[in-house]
Order: structure tokens, then sequence, then C-alpha cells
């Protein structure tokens, strides 16, 4: 392209508005986070004070925060493993079957994602409510007697939190990968029905391997969206409780830094969660590798 | 009988997966109906059989709702926020896409894998630094000006908005910026049009499509936001948005339990993302592929 007057100062007006907000509210934050990490600042010593890795090593020993990463890690593990597999099932179902009204399904399944999660909270607190809840009443019908399962009680708490996050991700992975199953070629299906593969078999033999680098992906998204879909889910629907059998990494974070204004403490949090999910990524991504099919 | 025996294998499959595929559309479709049930109940009626049909059509629980519970400023509160940080968003992110996309300069490589890096900072981890960063600000105003501005602004929570949408945005844009010929840019050039007007005129109605996907995205994200918003907006008596105001509802409902409220309350906050998304549904689930990042 041939230069004309005016274009370094075109590129520049088109492009400083952009890079300015995004260098004052992503990168100097992000910043921030890590370089608090290594200070002391409260709302009682408001200014800054250099302690080093003091923050990270009283949270090694911090009761709270490592039950907060253990609940972590329990939804992070359990939460993909039932929405992945509802969600590749479904999307292999609508996308293989001939299936009536394929649309209508899809539609619905995808409503949770749309919703906020505040929304989804008050949803589930009401299906959970003990005494007036829509779960234990239509338990009680079906056994016969009064049910009064405390679902957000300390034991059950983390089970209930699990469906509502199930309940909010199976539609958008389900999208996901009916869009990649969908690129797969059908005759590769009749060469396999051809050989005597059952339906069971071509999924596991067909489906699944030619739509890895998809399922890779997502595997990446359900980890860093899981960390900070549970902090959504515990803000709005059990604040941490009862007695922090709910906790989880960021909500903890954010009790430290912002309802506590322990900021040093806090973004200590925020910084380990944050290598956290990247390692974790990082691992399954090495872990998943595999030669990549062509179709 | 050989043929008998699979074809009637294969009628309890096909019925096993139309099970299957209802009791999810149960599952998910029920909720969400049973909300707009309870919202026009009234309050003494959710003390008996959660499933039992209204009584009436009580509409006083949205008036309530409306007018006591603050859901009408909130509404308007939420939609101020939305459409302005959505018009901030486009203005910014449009020209920066193009010719971070489109034009050689200087640092384009560099910016570009800054805005790439950018889609893996969550504002979770980040909100706690932002708000740190506006008491500082707001520190500076107060002692050089006699009045702070920035925290407790739905503008200035318009503007996070936006600048924490950017790097998606200009990922998606970019991503289509970079498909279409030069060729359009020199026509337009030797016709004797500017940069600017080449830009406005020519290259932003090709990406209407890419546009209207951005749009609906970021409308769902921004209206349904809430961690952010409660963050930012923290005075008691000044403006909330429409999910901090529900969130609130609902733990105030805990002592003094206003059920018909919360319910028509969390029907104001559905109802437009619903109706969206009934309009429009096909674009989103399409344009999810496109996009995916969003978790």
């Amino acid at each position: 392209m041939k230069k004309r007057s005016g274009r370094s100062a075109f590129v520049f007006l088109c492009a400083a508005p952009a890079v300015i907000l995004f260098i004052i509210f992503m990168i100097i934050p992000t910043i921030n986070v890590f370089r608090m990490s290594l200070f002391r600042r409260s709302a009682y010593s408001p200014t800054e004070q250099f302690i080093g890795l003091d923050n990270f090593t009283t949270l090694m020993n911090d009761a709270k925060f490592i039950r907060s990463m253990q609940n972590t890690i329990l939804l992070i593990v359990v939460v993909t493993i039932v929405t992945f597999a509802f969600a590749l099932v479904f999307a292999a179902i609508l996308t293989r079957e001939k299936i009536k009204g394929q649309n209508f399904f899809r539609i619905i399944f995808y409503i949770p994602n749309i919703l906020s999660v505040v929304v989804i909270s008050a949803i589930f607190s009401a299906i959970y409510d003990t005494n007036h809840g829509t779960l234990n009443s239509l338990l009680s019908l079906f056994s016969g007697k009064t049910v009064t399962i405390l679902w957000k009680g300390e034991s059950m708490v983390m089970t209930s939190l699990i469906i509502a996050m199930v309940w909010q991700a199976i539609g958008y992975y389900m999208v996901m990968y009916m869009a990649s199953m969908a690129s797969v070629p059908q005759s590769l299906y009749e060469s396999a029905g051809l050989d005597g593969a059952g339906k069971i078999t071509q999924f596991f033999q067909v489906t699944l391997p030619l739509i890895w680098t998809n399922i890779r992906t997502t595997l990446t998204f359900f980890i860093i969206s899981t960390i900070n879909m549970a902090f959504l889910f515990v803000k709005a629907m059990t604040s941490g409780g009862p007695n922090g059998a709910s906790e989880v990494a960021l909500s903890y974070m954010y009790k430290q830094a912002y309802t506590n204004s322990s900021y040093g403490y806090g973004m200590a949090i925020g910084a380990l969660v944050f290598l956290f999910s990247f390692g974790l990524s990082a691992l399954v991504n090495v872990v998943t590798k595999r030669e990549p099919l062509e179709f | 009988m050989e043929q008998r025996k699979k074809s009637s294998a294969e009628w309890l499959y096909k019925i096993f997966i139309y099970v299957a595929l209802i009791t999810l559309v149960i599952c998910i479709f029920v909720p969400v109906a049973w909300v707009f049930m309870a919202s026009i109940k009234e309050n003494s009626e959710f003390y008996g059989n959660p499933w039992a049909m209204p009584a009436g059509f009580y509409f006083q629980n949205f008036v309530d709702a409306w007018g006591k519970a603050r859901m009408g400023e909130y509404l308007l509160n939420s939609v101020i926020v939305t459409v302005l940080a959505l018009l901030i968003l486009l203005v910014v992110a449009l020209p920066a896409a193009y010719v971070l996309s489109r034009f050689e300069f200087k640092g384009r490589k560099f910016w570009n894998a800054a805005f790439m890096g950018g889609l893996f900072i969550n504002v979770n981890y980040i909100v706690v630094p932002i708000f740190l960063m506006l008491v500082d600000g707001d520190k500076f105003f107060l002692n050089n000006f006699g009045k702070g501005f920035l925290l407790n602004n739905i503008f200035v929570l318009a503007v996070v908005y936006a600048a924490t949408a950017l790097p998606f945005t200009i990922y998606l844009l970019s991503g289509y910026f970079s498909t279409l010929a030069h060729d359009y840019e020199e026509a337009a050039y030797i016709d004797g049009a500017g940069y600017g007007r080449t830009m406005i005129k020519i290259i932003f109605p090709m990406a209407q499509p890419s546009i209207i996907t951005i749009i609906l995205f970021n409308f769902l994200s921004f209206w349904n936001e809430y961690i952010i918003a409660m963050t930012l907006l923290s005075d008691p008596k000044g403006g909330r948005t429409l999910p901090v105001g529900l969130m609130q509802l609902t733990q105030a409902q805990q002592s003094a339990a206003q059920y018909g409220q919360l319910y028509a309350g969390l029907v104001l906050v559905m109802l437009p993302t619903l109706i969206l998304y009934i309009c429009v549904q096909k674009k989103l689930t399409q344009g999810m592929t496109l996009g995916g990042l969003k978790g």
C-alpha cells in the first residue's frame, strides 16, 4: 500500500484510546496484583510496607485458605467431568441422531448460559430451601414422608453448588461440541457402520478422536471458567458459608481483599490462584496431547 | 425374526434418547418457569406447597419490587450502564481492531500480543486493584478539588466494563477484519477517500455481522455482571445495577421473607435477556463457536 500523508496520525488516533483504556484498567491492575502481594496494606496500615514473601508463607499455614483451595480443586474436577460427559453425550445425540425438534432442544439447553449467575443462584436457593423448597417437596412426594434435607448445610453445600454449576454449563459446552461434531464427515460413520461398528464404538472410535483438538481447548476453558464461576456462585448463593464449608479460592481472596481490607494478603491469594490456573491448564494441555487426526 | 429384534432394540434406543433429552429439558425449563409462576403468587402462598398454581395474578409483587425494593431505579441504572458501555466499547474497539489487523506500524505485533494476553486476565482477579486505584484517584480529587467522583459512579462503571471487554472484542473483530482483501481500501483511496472515511464508510458496514455478534455477547455480559458493579458501587444509599439490587433482595429475604418481591425482581432481570435470546438465538449460538473464548 502506498504511504500517504496522515497515515501514522490515523493509526495513532485509532489505536490510542483502546491502548490507554487497556493499560489503565487491565495491565496496571494485573501488575498490581503481583506487586501488592509482596506488600502489607490494609485499612489500618494504609501505607504500603514491603514484606517480601511473608504473605505467601502465611497463606501456607492458613487453614481457611487450604480449605478453599481444596474446594476449588474439587469443583474443577467434578464439575468438569460431569459437565463434559453430559455435554458430549447430548451433543452427540443431537448431531448424530435424527431427532425431531433438534433446534428446540438446542435452544432450551442454552438458556442457563444467558442468565445472570445472581438469577441462577436465586433460583437454586428456592429449589434448595429446606421447608418451602421445590426439591425437598418433590422428594417428599416420591418417598411419601416429609424430607427436610439441608441442601445448603455443611455436608451438602458442595453437592448443591456442583449441581447448580453443571446446570449452568452444560448448554454452553454442548453447543461447542455440536459445532465441531457437525464438521465430521458423514462418510466416516458410514464406513465405520459397514465395518460393523455400533453407535457406541463409532462415538469412541470416530467422533472423539476427530474432535480431540476441540476437546483439549474446552478442557482449558473448564479449568479457567470453573475457578471464576465458582466464585460467582459462592458469592451469590452461599457467601462461603456455612462455616467456610463452601469457600472457594477467589471468594476467599475477595473476602480478604475487599470485605476484610487486607489488600496485600488478598492479592497474594489472587496471584497464587492465577499461577495455579495457568499451571494446571498447561499440565492438562501436555497430558492430553495427541497427534492431530486429519479428515 | 432377526430383523424384528433389531428394530425393537432400535426402538428402545430411540425411546431412551428422547427420555434423556426431555428430562434435561424439564430440568432446565421448569426452574425458570417456576420463577415466573412464583412471581405472581401472594406471600402467604409460599408457605404452602411450592408446586401449587398461583391463586390469582398478584401484580402487587411487581409494584413492590419496582418501588419499595427500588428495582425500577436499578433497572434504569442497568440500562444506562449497559448502553453506555456498549457505545464506548464500539467507538474504542472498532478503530483499534481495524488498524491492529490491517495496518503495518511500529509496535503492532506487541499490542496484538498484549490484547491476546488480555483474554486470559479475568476481571475477578483485578477487580480489587481497580477498586483501590479508584479509591486513590478519589483521594487525589478530594484533596485537590474537594470532591471525588470515581467511586459510586455508574459512568465510571461503564468505562470499566468497556475496558475489560476490549481484549475479547478486539480479538473477534480483528479475526474478521484480517479476512478482508486489501482491494477494498485501494479502491476507496483511488476514489479519493481518506483513511477515516474508508474505515467508516467501507469497512465497518462490511463487518456488520461481527458487530452484531459482539453487541449480543457484551450486552449479556454487561447486563448480568455483578462483581465489578458490587465493588465499585459500594455506597448503600447510592445507585446499583439490577443484579446487585437483586442480590441484596435475596439477602434481605432471609430475614424478612418477601418472596413475592424477590421473584418479581428475578423476572425483571431475566426478561430482557430471555426476550433478546428468543429473537436472536441462532446468531448467538453460531457466534459463540467463532468467538468461543468467553467462558
